[in-house]
Formats: C-alpha cells, sequence, structure tokens
C-alpha cells in the first residue's frame, strides 16, 4: 500500500511499555496485514494532525506496535507518553513503500530509527541482513538481545558518546566510511535527517547505486 | 537580564509589549519601530525623539540587532552573495540577484536544512539552527543595495515552513506600515510542502506561495524528497486547490529539471492532470551539479520542449535564468558546510 491513508481509527493501547528513559513501545490489537517497514499514522485525536510512526512489531504479532521517544516540545510525544494501557488513541491502516525483502541487505539506523529493522527482524527477513545502529548512549540500543539473538555478528552497534565492550566508538558514518561495502545489496537508512543524508551521500560516494539506496527520514 | 536581546526582528505588537514592561508610553513602540524599519540607523542611542530614559531602558536591556555582513562573493553576471554570521556562531548565506530593472533578495530562513532533498547543498551540511525574525530581515535591511531591493524570495537556506513562525514575523515586518512597507506581492515564500506550515501560511500571509515539485510521481519524488512521505504532493496540491489563486495572489511550482528522469511526456502529463483548477505557473530550473547525487541535469532542447509541452497543456512555464552559478549562488549550491566544521 503505497498511498497515504487519510481514516483514523480509534484504537485501545494493550501495550505501554518504557523500555528505556523517556523511551516507549505501545500497542494496540493488530486488525490489518502490513509489509515490515511499514508505518502508521498516529494521533491523540481527531482534531489534531497525527504523525507518522514505523511500526516496530513483526507482522505476525497479535499486537501493532510503534517505538517512540518523547519530544520536549511536541505536541504529540508527551501525550502519548502519559497514556496507559486502556486508553485510547487514532491509527491509520499501515502504508509506506520502505519495505523490507529476502534480498541481502544492510540496515542502517539511529535512535528510534530501529523501528522498521525490529520489524523486519520479528517477521522473519534476518537471513543475509547486516544492521548497524548508531546512538549516543549506550541505553539506547533499544531490542539489543532480540538483534542479537536474531542476527549475531550481523549486528553492529556504534556509540558517539560513552564506550563499552563490544561497541564500536563514534558515529554510524564512521562505520560506513571506514567499511568496504558491496555495491549489490541494498541498504535501508532509517532515522533522523542528518545521519540520513550523510549516510546516503556516504553510500553514494562509495559507487553504491542510488537505486540500492533506501531512505526513511524522521520530521 | 544579563543577556541582551536584539530590538530589530520586534514586531509592533512586541515592541507594545517591551514599552508596556518598561513603563514607557504606548506610541514610543511606533517610534522604536519608526527607527528600526524605516530610518536609516545603527544605534539605539541615535533613537533620538526618544527620551533620554527610554533609550538608557533600552539599552541595558537591548542591542540594536543589526548584523553586518562578513564576506562578499560577486558573480560575472552581477550576483553578489552576502555571508552573514548568526547569533549562534553559525553561518548563513543570501544572493542578491541584479536582472534587468530588478533586484531581488532570495533569503535564508534556516542555517542548514533537515530535509535532506537529494538535489541540495544546502541539505548536505544538515541542520544547525532556526533564524529569528531579525537574522532574516537583516539580509535585507544589512546589504548594500536595501534601498533598490524590488522582490524577495524565500528560497535560500533552509526550509521557511520548517521555521514558520519567525517566517511569518518577518514577512509581518517586510509588508506591515510600520514596518517597511512593502507589498506582499513582491514577497514570494518558497516550501517543498510542509502541510501544516502551508495551511497555516495560506491563511495567515498575503505572500505569494512557491511550491518545490520537481516530480508528480510518488515514488520519484520521494527518492528525490524524503518528505514526500510525511507530506505527499497530493495532500499539498489539495490544500492549494481549496484556495483562491486567481487574484493577485500567485501560486507558483519549482520545477528543477533532471535528465532522463522527470523531463519525459509521462511528466507533461501527469503534471497537466494534477495541477488543472489551479492557475499557476511552473518554473523550470536548470539542474547545477552538486557532489554526491546521481542525478545531472537536462539538455537545453529536452529542457525547451518540456517547456513547450507544458505550455502547449494550457500551464504557463518560463525556464529560471541561472544566476550566480560561478560563486555558488544559483538554485539549491547554498551551504556553509565548510565553516560549520571550522567552527
Amino acid at each position: 500500500m503505497n498511498a497515504q491513508p487519510t481514516e483514523l481509527h480509534k484504537v485501545m493501547l494493550t501495550r505501554h511499555d518504557e523500555i528505556s528513559p523517556g523511551v516507549f513501545v505501545i500497542g494496540f490489537i493488530r486488525k490489518h496485514t502490513f509489509l515490515p517497514g511499514q508505518a502508521i499514522k498516529l494521533g491523540i485525536d481527531r482534531d489534531h494532525p497525527p504523525r507518522i510512526y514505523s511500526i516496530c512489531s513483526g507482522n505476525n504479532d497479535d499486537e501493532l506496535c510503534v517505538l517512540f521517544n518523547i519530544k520536549e516540545d511536541g505536541f504529540l510525544t508527551p501525550q502519548l507518553a502519559g497514556l496507559g494501557v486502556g486508553d485510547t488513541v487514532y491509527a491509520s491502516a499501515p502504508y509506506g513503500t520502505f519495505l523490507g525483502t529476502e534480498a541481502p541487505a544492510w540496515w542502517i539506523a539511529t535512535g528510534t530509527g530501529i523501528a522498521p529493522f525490529r520489524s523486519m527482524v520479528r517477521s522473519d527477513l534476518v537471513k543475509d541482513k547486516k544492521l548497524v545502529h548508531g546512538v549516543r548512549h549506550i541505553n539506547q540500543f533499544y531490542f539489543d538481545r532480540e538483534f542479537t539473538e536474531a542476527l549475531g555478528e550481523r549486528y553492529h552497534r556504534c556509540c558517539s558518546s560513552e564506550s563499552a565492550e563490544g561497541i564500536q566508538p563514534g558515529r554510524v558514518t564512521q562505520f560506513i566510511r571506514e567499511r568496504k561495502l558491496p555495491a549489490e545489496e541494498k541498504y535501508y537508512i532509517c532515522g533522523q535527517a542528518t545521519m540520513a543524508v550523510e549516510t546516503r551521500d556516504l553510500l553514494i560516494a562509495k559507487s553504491i547505486p542510488f537505486e540500492n539506496i533506501v531512505t526513511e527520514i524522521y520530521f | 537580564m544579563d543577556i541582551k536581546t536584539p530590538l530589530f526582528g520586534k514586531t509592533l505588537g512586541e515592541l507594545q509589549q517591551l514599552c508596556a514592561e518598561y513603563g514607557l508610553p504606548k506610541f514610543t513602540a511606533k517610534q522604536i519601530a519608526d527607527w528600526l524599519y524605516v530610518k536609516d540607523i545603527q544605534a539605539i542611542d541615535e533613537m533620538t525623539n526618544l527620551s533620554k530614559k527610554a533609550r538608557e531602558r533600552l539599552e541595558e536591556n537591548h542591542t540594536f540587532g543589526l548584523i553586518d555582513p562578513i564576506d562578499t562573493k560577486i558573480s560575472t553576471d552581477g550576483t553578489r552573495k552576502y555571508l552573514f554570521p548568526t547569533e549562534h556562531g553559525k553561518f548563513i548565506e543570501t544572493a542578491m540577484i541584479p536582472f534587468k530593472d530588478r533586484k531581488t533578495v532570495c533569503v535564508s530562513s534556516q542555517v542548514g536544512c533537515k530535509m535532506g532533498c537529494l538535489f541540495c547543498m544546502t541539505g548536505k551540511q544538515g541542520f544547525q539552527g532556526q533564524l529569528t525574525a531579525g537574522e532574516i530581515v537583516n539580509q535585507i535591511r544589512n546589504i548594500p543595495e536595501r534601498n533598490e531591493i524590488t522582490n524577495i524570495v524565500y528560497m535560500g537556506m533552509g526550509e521557511p515552513f520548517d521555521n514558520l513562525d519567525e517566517v511569518l514575523k518577518s514577512v509581518e515586518i517586510l509588508t506591515a506600515e510600520w514596518g517597511f512597507a512593502m507589498s506582499p506581492r513582491r514577497i514570494t515564500v518558497s516550501s517543498i510542502g510542509i502541510v501544516p506550515g502551508l495551511i497555516r501560511f495560506i491563511q495567515e500571509c498575503e505572500a505569494h506561495l512557491a511550491i518545490s515539485l520537481h516530480t508528480p510521481f510518488h515514488e520519484e519524488r520521494q527518492n528525490l524528497m524524503p518528505v514526500q512521505i510525511a507530506y505527499p504532493l497530493e495532500q499539498v496540491i489539495a490544500e492549494i486547490k481549496k484556495h483562491d489563486f486567481s487574484g493577485q495572489r500567485r501560486v507558483s511550482f519549482e520545477y528543477i529539471v533532471f535528465g532522463g528522469l522527470n523531463d519525459t511526456p509521462r511528466h507533461v502529463k501527469e503534471l497537466a492532470r494534477m495541477l488543472a483548477g489551479i492557475k499557476c505557473r511552473i518554473n523550470l530550473i536548470r539542474f547545477h551539479p552538486i557532489p554526491g547525487t546521481p542525478l545531472h541535469g537536462t539538455d537545453e532542447a529536452t529542457l525547451q520542449s518540456f517547456k513547450d509541452a507544458l505550455n502547449n497543456k494550457g500551464i504557463l512555464t518560463t525556464i529560471r535564468a541561472s544566476r550566480g552559478v560561478d560563486i555558488y549562488a544559483a538554485c539549491g549550491l547554498l551551504s556553509t558546510k565548510a565553516l560549520v566544521k571550522k567552527t
């Protein structure tokens, strides 16, 4: 489904977990099928514009979940954070073209941009996938146990402000810059704009064909 | 108050609020606005029709707020590019483009940009911060050509609708009787189409609107402009169609023409379908190659025939002359990335 859905449906939260300080996974009973990598629009009511969130649950999970962090100056996320199980929100049907496939791929994310890749892992799209996740602090490697279990050594963690065993120091872009990367594989980039643009340009500079680069930027 | 804040960039309403706080007569606000935006002075001390007490009070807490450009580059075609420092130690660029009897100033609205369009140099430096209304208007007030400016376009660095409060304030200062008293018909604000900002802009501002379109097809546009996933073009066009642009206020669509990508008869057909019912103009723009993109410009013959095909479909279409290419002042080339790294 490529076109953006306009209709929002009232749904009741069945999950509301703070998985790290200020970072939440919320979910509700899944009513639609979707493709891993897709997103939904989510709103607190019908009066204010909804925002777009990548789905972080698997396409066979009973719940449809999204991951978000609280934006201090945001309208929606502080309110979503204040909700609980049993509260209602408004959600669209899943949509979007940031779609995982069976083909070999590199997944590159920063922060909560990890969400669509968790959906792909939970939807069993793990063969020949490499994940690079960049964060500022160690406690921001969301779902790291699941990724370690699913991807093993193909799961690369980069941390720019803290160090720990098994974690690459520095930013995602540094990791990409220092690697020889295969041109024939797909590269999925998800996260904040600066990283996504810099990574996209790095890949192009490394002669990765543009048609092999798929970018999802958070605004 | 420890840090002095600039007066330049405050609206009349904000100046009235300030005067009330300082216990100054209400008419003082209008006098200050007159000194800031009409008369050619540079310091609070020169506001000679204000009482000494009023000037002292203002100087305790404020600067006048003008910022001088620290560098100027001059193109062989007469275009000038000014480099301004901003409040937080960053830099922005402003282009002054002379053409026949016009002098158009292309102002920046942000330091860098979040939008990440594939064809734009500004996007490659990322986002470093918002400009204040004062920093936006300063780009017009504080260049040597300030008294000869005929047109203002918000097409420099940044996405205006991502800094809409300050952009609207700046347009208010430029168009208000107490400000620069320019006609809003001489001002064009260009956006990639952030829908909530678009709705507010159409309702609250009288300036012309330009939308960066670049291709009418969803997936192609998503590849060029990641914002397409959040605010698809069909939503942008639907909002524009709700408003009457058949009067003096204009809407135009910017269209950078990329060779083999968005210059085909299929694009002409879809543009005609999409824009049917909107009185508008398409500005075709030559692509100026930048490092790190897989894109290239179209050839002149294709550009001309693309323009003719659109005109034949009833859409007024023009080709924008490229100006200031040799000093990187042309469309899509503004960037202060090198300076960001140095600071």
